[in-house]
């Protein structure tokens, strides 16, 4: 299954990403599956930081960063600009570019939602790919509207009266499929296969394309590098996580576990939920025994 | 063969986008700018333009996508106003640092509070350190002489900076005047083709655009953008030389243009339609015998501070009209960046017409008179102000 995508490395090693950071997973592999014939647009954060110290680049393909609000709007640009070139000069003949933008959540979900908005709602033909580490992390782990129910972030500290964030997480992919586009997915870095497999098919397809995917953090959430891609897969199995794709309105899981874990088993592993009590597991337990059921997992 | 149109001064703008033949427009709507960006849909919708009109949610958007746009080699068109610039203010800065070579067109308008759709120029003026060059019109024909000149100037190599074209609104924006519309093949033939090299989105050649400048080497690209902001003052002069050969319209030096200059000891400086006033005052009191003179911006970035003190050299009196405020210094932009110049004269500031306030031949008298008699050095005197 794996060999299906090519062995290159469009996003080279040696970028400053924190040792077990999942942001360079999730272009590394987003590399993978599109190929090279890609433009990237980047919003500010992480990974746009940690890719680009002038003189280095990490990208081994056309990219640009502008601003932290404007990833979308930049690809709409881009993807406008091919398009005119293509039908007034000829370039770009017979070839697919495939015009791809990355956002951090809070490049997405907050600041950058308008801008998103407005591109998925043009139809421009884009992949949008929202890493989500759950916080602002390039200031320092603040909370944004992805952030989930008691995460304790520094600006939702958990303290002896608020227990960490007190809203629940933002759902992405349903208002952004909510839009109508032909294309929405979650994935997580720990399901590469599954992941790259929606990259290859964002790109495909004509039109807007929508792809989450939960990235683990170490220094905002708090546990040790070598266990990134251990929690994405937690995420996942304790069905905080769960993995599908609206392919034109169908909805369809992608990955079911066999047998979900506890919530507690993901949420014991990581420093942004230590102060939860037994009681707060428990709440949270029901609320994703909730959702799991909703969403047929 | 001479085409004419009666056309206002968006649509001028429009027509200048138009046969320049750009290849992508983003632009959303405000007053007073909002019927260029309609004319420019109306010509795509019609197949008499051939380019990708991106129909975005705000001004932010706009100018990130030509950003975008212009960065993947297309010749880029946007046009704004007031808030809808104060909106773009972060990216303008961008696209600046980036070096692409956008061209905007401008309706000049007050900022809220209180809302104010009506004309002065604070919008434009609160831009001015972004390091997009800046050209005023005086006119509608000059607004379309000047939005082909700023692709040419904006693309040529040694420059690469955006440029804000900007018209008064209304006065400008919705009064029409007659106004010729050059072929199209000669402007095409004027202006080239973009074809970037320094900065491009091509996947055959990735380039890392937009990267992490630390304090190793962020100080090195303002200060690039100001060398080529030195750089097209000559570019500028260049391109309407050229275009005033090829079009028959010239402007000045095409950074500035003085009128009756020569004869006077009073001059007043000031940017945009209210030359045109001015300019008519002067004649009138010519036939009573009396030279005034009126040195006009044309291009306010780069500042052409040379030109300007020689341009000069022969006035006593010098009074600065400011359609802006720097609150808390009580002084305007012009007056500020050009008085320091003219330590041997006495300069005078006025500020003019913000929000609307209609500035009349009487007000210009009024300032005349104020600059030669009672007016003291550095002094700001605020016209036509309900106290
Ligand atoms: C207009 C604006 N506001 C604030 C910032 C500061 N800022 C830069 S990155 C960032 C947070 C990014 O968070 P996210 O999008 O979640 O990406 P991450 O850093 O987690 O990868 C913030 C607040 C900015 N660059 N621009
Ligand atoms: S803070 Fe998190 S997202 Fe940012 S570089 Fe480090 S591990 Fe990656």
């Amino acid at each position: 299954m794996a060999r299906q995508f090519p062995r290159e490395e469009l996003f080279a090693p040696g970028h400053r990403g924190c040792a077990g950071c999942g942001a360079a997973i999730v272009a590394r592999l987003t590399l993978k599956a599109a190929g090279k014939n890609t433009i990237v647009a980047n919003a500010t954060g992480c990974l746009e930081v940690m890719t680009t110290p002038y003189p280095e680049t990490a990208w081994r393909v056309p990219w640009m960063h502008v601003a932290f609000e404007n990833a979308a709007a930049v690809a709409s640009g881009i993807e406008a600009a091919v398009k005119s070139l293509k039908r007034k000069r000829g370039l770009y003949e017979g070839e697919k570019v495939n015009v791809i933008a990355f956002g951090g959540d809070g490049g997405t979900a907050d600041i950058g939602f308008q801008a998103l908005s407005g591109a998925m709602e043009r139809g421009h033909d884009m992949v949008y790919i929202m890493y989500d580490n759950e916080a602002y992390m390039n200031t320092g782990v603040q909370r944004s509207g992805s952030t989930p129910y008691m995460a304790s972030t520094t600006t939702s500290p958990a303290g002896s009266v608020i227990r960490g964030e007190n809203r629940p997480k933002k759902n992405m992919p349903m208002i952004m499929a909510a839009h109508g586009i032909p294309y929405v997915a979650t994935a997580s870095i720990s399901y590469p296969e599954d992941f790259m497999n929606k990259v290859k098919k964002a790109c495909e397809i004509d039109g807007p394309a929508f792809i989450q995917i939960l990235q683990p953090c170490t220094t905002g959430w708090g546990y040790p590098a070598a266990k990134t891609v251990e929690l994405g897969r937690l995420a996942v199995k304790a069905g905080i996580w769960p993995l599908y794709e609206i392919e034109n309105g169908e909805y369809r899981v992608t990955y079911k576990p066999s047998k979900r874990i506890s919530i507690e088993e993901y949420l014991k592993t990581q420093k942004r939920y230590r102060h939860l009590t037994e009681e707060d597991v428990e709440e949270m337990q029901k609320l994703i025994n909730h959702k799991c059921q909703e969403m047929g997992i | 063969m001479q085409n004419v149109k009666v056309i206002t001064g968006t649509s001028a703008a429009a027509e200048a986008a138009k046969l320049a033949d750009v290849d992508v427009i983003a632009a959303y709507p405000i007053t007073p700018q909002t019927t260029s960006v309609e004319k420019l849909a109306e010509f795509v919708a019609n197949g008499e333009l051939n380019a990708e009109y991106i129909k975005v949610e705000s001004e932010h958007s706009a100018i990130s996508a030509c950003v975008g746009a212009s960065a993947t080699g297309a010749r880029t068109f946007t046009a704004t106003s007031s808030q809808g610039l104060a909106l773009m203010h972060e990216i303008l800065f961008a696209a600046a640092g980036m070096r692409m070579p956008i061209v905007m067109m401008n309706a000049n308008r007050a900022l809220s509070a209180p809302i104010n759709i009506w004309n002065d120029q604070q919008d434009s003026i609160s831009q001015r350190d972004t390091g997009w060059i800046q050209l005023y019109a005086e006119n509608n024909q000059e607004t379309l002489d000047l939005i082909i000149q700023a692709f040419k100037i904006a693309e040529n190599e040694n420059v690469l900076l955006p440029v804000m074209v900007n018209l008064d609104g209304f006065i400008l924006t919705h009064t029409v005047e007659p106004v010729e519309i050059p072929e199209k093949e000669k402007v095409l033939n004027f202006v080239g083709q973009y074809e970037p090299k320094h900065a491009y989105l091509r996947p055959e050649k990735p380039m890392t655009q937009g990267a992490l400048g630390d304090p190793e080497w962020y100080m090195e690209t303002r200060h690039d953008v100001q060398k080529a902001q030195d750089v097209a003052l000559n570019v500028i002069k260049d391109v309407h030389d050229k275009f005033a050969e090829k079009f028959g319209r010239a402007y000045g030096n095409g950074l500035i243009e003085t009128y009756n200059i020569e004869n006077a000891e009073t001059v007043l400086i000031t940017m945009g339609s209210l030359c045109g006033t001015i300019k008519d005052v002067i004649d009138e009191l010519k036939a009573e015998g009396k030279e005034y003179g009126l040195l006009k911006i044309i291009s306010y970035r780069p500042l052409p501070t040379e030109e300007i003190k020689e341009a000069l050299k022969g006035a006593k009196n010098v009074a600065i009209l400011d359609k802006d405020i720097s609150l808390g210094l009580d002084k305007g932009a012009l007056f500020t960046d050009i008085a320091p110049f003219l330590k041997d004269k006495k300069t005078v500031n006025y500020i003019v017409g913000l929000g609307g306030r209609d500035i009349r031949k009487a007000n210009i008298k009024e300032i005349i008179e104020h600059t030669e008699n009672e007016a003291k050095d550095t002094e700001t005197k605020w016209i036509g102000l309900k106290e």
